[in-house]
Order: structure tokens, then C-alpha cells, then sequence
């Protein structure tokens, strides 16, 4: 079943007498367990497309349905809680909440899905167990690596057990050891099940995909299966 | 969909932890905000207090001085800026008590009371600023008193001028530390007295003048010996207060033709009652509130327009922050709430700052008004100081929850 159903989508944005057409007729089917990369360079529309598909920004015209539901005409707070249960964020810049501890970041996404004290520790704990960050619930962001970090976000993302994990340009921030081994996790995530968008500008990471899709001038330049790869050892 | 009670007590208390911990990261720059705040809640608490005290003061005044005793005298009370209309007046005299005694038909009591400050020795003690006071046995009804020990003078030792006297506690206790005062004998000035009772307590009026500090004694013999040619008041007891009205008209014809003044013209005495002093205590009363309001609400706005200003910075400063939150399912109302909050826990910070410096200067106020902070004024005050908050806080929180989560996340 598609997780993801987009048909038909433009997005045209108004900049200051002019009209820049971001997306142009866009169609795109992702299914539940795919991991899928979404190419292309800067001002191709890929992170036009990921805001819309992060149910961050609406199109203009066209047709998004996520999981059957039609998303592209709901209002701020319907938008919000779709990202809340169905949608696991990771960016490039990690996006944690700075002033507060590891386990306190992870838990967020509970508190705003109404997840009583009790439950949200026990998930969120579990969920940074999960990234081998067990014993460092109580660091702040400042207090930890940037694969830790990252992996704290993926831990964030991870906790609602949502429908898919968005994940923008997540080495960008790293060097290459720390890089790997966050894709590494990615890889072992789509193995346990779960659906993956990564956004990327990098080919050597985009190969970790079973599917690249490669956006030019807003539009699907071409959409291709990869080769199948050797699914490393999960421990 | 509504949203759930619990979801909302849970993006409360989100909200607090976050309002927290960016209070605490910016402690300086909170506190300096809150310093209208401050000053609001300084002035208000105060104001309370020193309402609550003039109201306290008053009301034991008022009850010492009786709802249904009348005094003739020379002066209004509270004659305001036309005292010179007054000065030049004739003095209440003691025939013209005696034709109130004798003509007065509505009334309970009558006594007259001429004062003097005599000093008062018992054997090598004495008595600073004691008020000696000549009346007659009535007094006892005038003024109400009780005796503590001993007895008040009778009638016939009124009439009689006999050398005998009562004592306040204040008078008896620093010239009888030691020793019981009924039957001993005192100087006032240069004669003696025999004392033959003491009144029980009486407090002080306004807490300025002690009515304890007092030695009462037979008219008659305060004329002999401190002269007769003086003014006095003429404290009169309605025989019913509901007809006080009735009881002051009537004292107004007696007093009239017993200083022989012609018809239709004003009075030349006035005749003071308790209701006068309630009218005394709402001016002054609304003065201080006037005076405290106005320092209250301009520093209010002060601190308001304050906090507005720096959650304005804050929301500023924490754009990224927001974004995330949004991005990761903060819906409007709660980033609505979030900045409410802190905006409020700001305020209140400030507040309870100002409940703190007030309760020192409270205790102050308490030198010169019976008064202590009352908990309903603390109650106000915390209350104020939230309501503040949330109202200046409303315009940068709105804002905050309007950001699009896309250009949040893009702020740097």
C-alpha cells in the first residue's frame, strides 16, 4: 500500500513581481518500506518537495494523500499532528532543543501527542537505547558529539513509531567515519520495517537507497530502482 | 476534534519547564524586565496594607468613640480650611451643660469635660503627659468605659467637688508598678486626690492619643483648682440611636437658646458625631487608593509594555526553537501557550520580587497604622502580577505561534 501518494503537485511561490515555479506537475508513489533518496542540486525543488512531504508546507495544486488521507487542503493543527504521529524528522543541523537534556528532547514529540509522564520515559529511554545512547539521557546537546546528536534526532524521530522517517541531508553536518555510521542506523531502520526519505545531494549517499529520485528545474528528472546491496548485520 | 484536558495540562507544564530554563539562561536580563512589575506590585501591596490599616485604625476608633454619643463643642471636627470662621466663636460653657442636663428629653446622658495637662506625682513617681479631665458620674455613660478595679466617683462626690479621682491603666501602672492605687493618694499639680477606682484599658484613638494616659476627676473640683472661667464639650447619649436625628435636633434648640443666638443665624457650636469620622476615613481612604492606583497602573503598564517588549526579543531569539517544535507536532495553541506562560511566570517572577520587598515595608507601616499585610492583598497582587503577564505577553506569543514552520526552520 502507498504510504505516500502524490499526484499532480506545483508549487508556485510569489517573489516579489515574480512567480517561481519550486514544483512543476510532480507524481510520486512511495510504499510502506521502501527507502527512497531524493536527489537533485540546489534549486531543483527537493527541499521544496521534502517541506510538502513533511506536511510542513501545502502544495498549490495537486493532490497529496498520506497513508489514504488527503493532506493537501488541512489546516495548520491537522498538519501538526500529522507530523506528530506520522512523520520522523531528521535534518542536517540536528534540530534539538538546546537547553534541554538528551531523554527531554527524545520525549517532546510524546508531550505533544498527549503521552502521560510514565509512558513518554519509558518510550523515550527505550527509543535512545535503540541509537546505543542508553547512558547519555541526561547530556545536552552541547555536552554530546555530532553523531551523537544526530543520533539523538534520530531517536526523536523514532519514538512515535511513525510512517515514515524524513531524514534532510543527515551527514552534512558530519565528517565521513561519523557520516557512515549514522547511515549505517538508517540502513538498519529500513531493515526493521521502516520507511525512509532521505534528501541528499551526495551520489555515495544516495546509493544507501533501494530508489533515487532525481528532481531537475521541479521536476521528476528520472525515478529509478538501485541494485539491491548486501543489507549489513544487524546486531 | 477538542482538545484533551490531559493534553493540555501536559503542554502546561512543558510550557513552565521551558519558561524555566530560558529565565534561568537569561536571568539578569528577567530581572531587569520585571522591574515594573515590581514597583506595581510594591505599590499595591502597600496600598492594600495601608488601606487596610487606616480602615483597622478607624473602625477601633469609631467603636471607642460610640454611634450614639453627640459632643457639643466649639470646633467641627473636621472643620476643613474655614477654621477662622470658628476661632472667633464663644466657648462651650458648663451653664449651658447644665440647661442641656435639665432640658434634654431624648437622651440617655450627659457630661461635660474640661481637659488639662497637670503633672502627676505619688510619692517619688510620676506620670508624663497625662490628660486630667474634669466630668461628672455620667461619664460613665457617655464614654462607656468599664471600671477594673475600685469604683467611679458618685454624684455626690461630683456635686460635692470632693478631692477623689479615677485613673487610666496607663496612669496607674507608671505610678503604681508595685502596689494596688485604690485608696492611695496623688498629686495632681499641687493638690491631692484620693484614688478611688481604675478604668479598664481603652487602646488609643487613631493609634496617636492614648486613652489610657487619663485621671478623671469631679468637675467641681477641677474648677476650684485649675479655674472655672474655661470652655468644655458636652458629651450627650442618645436614649436610641435610630433617633439621633431627633436627639441632635433637639440638642441644637437647647444649645441655641442657651448661648442666646438669633434666629436665623447659623449655629455657633457644632455637634460632633461619629459619622464624621466615617466620612473623614472614606476621603482620606480614596485619597491613598487614588494615590496608589495611579502608581500602580502606570508602573503596571510600564512593566507590561517591559515584558512585551522582551518576548518580543525572546520569540526573536528562539525562531529555530519554535521551528522545531512545529516541525516535531507543536500545534499554534501550543506555542500560544508556551509563550503565555513564560510571559506570565516572567510577571509573576516579578511579582512575588515585589511581595518580598513590600513585607519588610509593611512592617514599617505598622509603626504608624494597626496593620499587617493582609493574605487577600498578596492574593491580589499574585493574581495582578499573572494577569499582566498574560496580557502583555499575548501580541509576541501570537506571533510566535503564527511563525511558518518552514521559514522558522530556516532561521539562523
Amino acid at each position: 500500500m502507498n504510504v505516500i501518494n502524490i499526484r499532480n503537485i506545483s508549487k508556485t511561490y510569489v517573489m516579489g513581481t515574480e512567480e517561481v515555479h519550486a514544483l512543476h506537475d510532480v507524481t510520486i508513489q512511495i510504499d510502506r518500506g521502501e527507502y527512497v533518496a531524493i536527489m537533485g542540486p540546489s534549486g531543483s525543488g527537493k527541499s521544496t518537495l521534502m517541506n510538502i512531504l513533511g506536511c510542513l508546507d501545502t502544495p498549490s495544486t495537486g493532490l497529496y494523500e498520506f497513508n489514504g488521507v488527503n493532506v493537501s487542503e488541512m489546516n495548520d493543527n491537522e498538519l501538526a499532528k500529522i507530523r506528530n504521529k506520522e512523520i520522523g524528522f531528521v535534518f542536517q543541523t540536528f534540530n534539538l532543543i538546546p537547553r534541554s537534556d538528551a531523554l527531554h528532547n527524545v520525549e517532546l514529540p510524546l508531550i505533544y501527542g498527549g503521552v502521560n509522564s510514565h509512558e513518554r520515559k519509558r518510550l523515550a529511554a527505550e527509543s535512545l537505547q535503540h541509537v546505543s545512547l542508553g547512558d547519555r539521557m541526561h547530556h545536552r546537546p552541547n555536552e554530546l558529539s555530532g553523531g551523537q546528536r544526530q543520533r539523538v534526532a534520530i531517536a526523536r524521530a523514532l519514538v512515535t513509531k511513525p510512517s515514515i522517517i524524513l531524514a534532510d541531508e543527515p551527514t552534512g553536518n558530519l565528517d565521513t567515519k561519523t557520516g557512515d555510521e549514522i547511515m549505517l542506523l538508517l540502513e538498519e531502520l529500513h531493515h526493521n520495517g521502516n520507511t525512509i526519505i532521505l534528501v541528499t545531494h551526495e551520489e555515495y549517499i544516495a546509493e544507501h537507497a533501494n530508489r533515487i529520485i532525481r528532481l531537475r528545474d521541479g521536476k521528476v528528472e528520472k525515478d529509478e530502482i538501485v541494485a539491491k546491496k548486501i543489507v549489513p548485520s544487524v546486531a | 476534534m477538542g482538545m484533551r484536558v490531559t493534553d493540555f495540562v501536559y503542554e502546561l507544564k512543558e510550557g513552565l519547564i521551558i519558561s524555566f530554563q530560558a529565565i534561568r539562561a537569561n536571568k539578569m536580563r528577567s530581572v531587569l524586565t520585571t522591574l515594573g512589575i515590581v514597583i506595581g506590585i510594591v505599590s499595591v501591596t502597600l496600598m492594600g496594607t495601608a488601606i487596610e490599616g487606616l480602615s483597622r485604625g478607624f473602625n477601633d476608633s469609631i467603636s471607642k468613640i460610640g454611634a450614639d454619643v453627640l459632643y457639643v463643642q466649639k470646633w467641627p471636627w473636621f472643620g476643613g480650611d474655614e477654621w477662622w470662621k470658628y476661632r472667633n466663636r464663644k466657648e462651650v460653657k458648663y451653664t449651658q451643660y447644665k440647661a442641656v442636663e435639665r432640658q434634654a428629653t431624648l437622651i440617655k446622658g450627659a457630661s461635660p469635660a474640661c481637659w488639662t495637662m497637670a503633672p502627676v506625682k505619688y510619692k517619688d513617681r510620676s506620670s508624663d503627659g497625662v490628660a486630667t479631665i474634669g466630668s461628672n458620674e455620667e461619664y460613665l455613660v457617655t464614654s462607656g468605659v468599664m471600671m477594673e478595679v475600685g469604683r467611679f466617683f458618685s454624684q455626690a462626690e461630683s456635686d460635692g467637688g470632693r478631692p477623689v479621682c479615677v485613673l487610666g491603666t496607663e496612669v496607674a501602672d507608671n505610678l503604681f508598678p508595685n502596689e494596688t492605687p485604690v485608696g492611695k493618694s496623688i498629686k495632681i499639680g499641687t493638690s491631692t486626690f484620693r484614688v478611688v477606682g481604675v478604668i479598664e484599658k481603652q487602646g488609643s484613638l487613631l493609634g496617636l492619643e492614648s486613652l489610657d494616659n487619663r485621671i478623671v476627676i469631679p468637675i467641681e473640683a477641677f474648677f476650684q483648682r485649675f479655674g472655672s472661667n474655661r470652655g468644655i464639650q458636652i458629651a450627650v447619649k442618645a436614649a436610641d440611636i435610630k433617633n439621633l436625628d431627633d436627639t441632635k435636633e433637639e440638642l441644637r434648640g437647647i444649645m441655641r437658646k442657651a448661648r442666646h443666638v438669633p434666629p436665623k443665624t447659623e449655629d455657633d457650636f457644632a455637634i460632633n458625631q461619629q459619622e464624621m469620622f466615617v466620612q473623614t476615613f472614606n476621603a482620606i481612604g480614596s485619597v491613598v487608593a487614588g494615590i496608589g492606583l495611579f502608581i500602580t497602573a502606570l508602573s503596571l503598564f510600564v512593566g507590561a509594555i517591559g515584558i512585551m517588549n522582551i518576548m518580543f526579543v525572546s520569540v526573536t531569539e528562539r525562531t529555530k526553537e519554535i521551528g522545531i517544535r512545529k516541525a516535531i507536532g507543536a500545534k499554534r495553541s501550543t506555542v500560544l501557550l508556551q509563550f503565555l506562560v513564560e510571559s506570565a511566570a516572567l510577571s509573576l517572577i516579578g511579582g512575588l520580587i515585589g511581595i518580598i520587598i513590600s513585607y519588610p515595608l509593611s512592617l514599617l507601616l505598622n509603626q504608624i497604622l494597626p496593620t499587617s499585610m493582609p493574605l487577600s492583598v498578596v492574593a491580589i497582587a499574585i493574581l495582578i502580577s499573572i494577569i499582566v503577564g498574560v496580557v502583555s505577553g499575548f501580541l509576541p506569543a501570537n506571533r510566535a505561534s503564527k511563525l511558518d514552520p518552514v521559514e522558522a526552520l530556516r532561521y539562523e
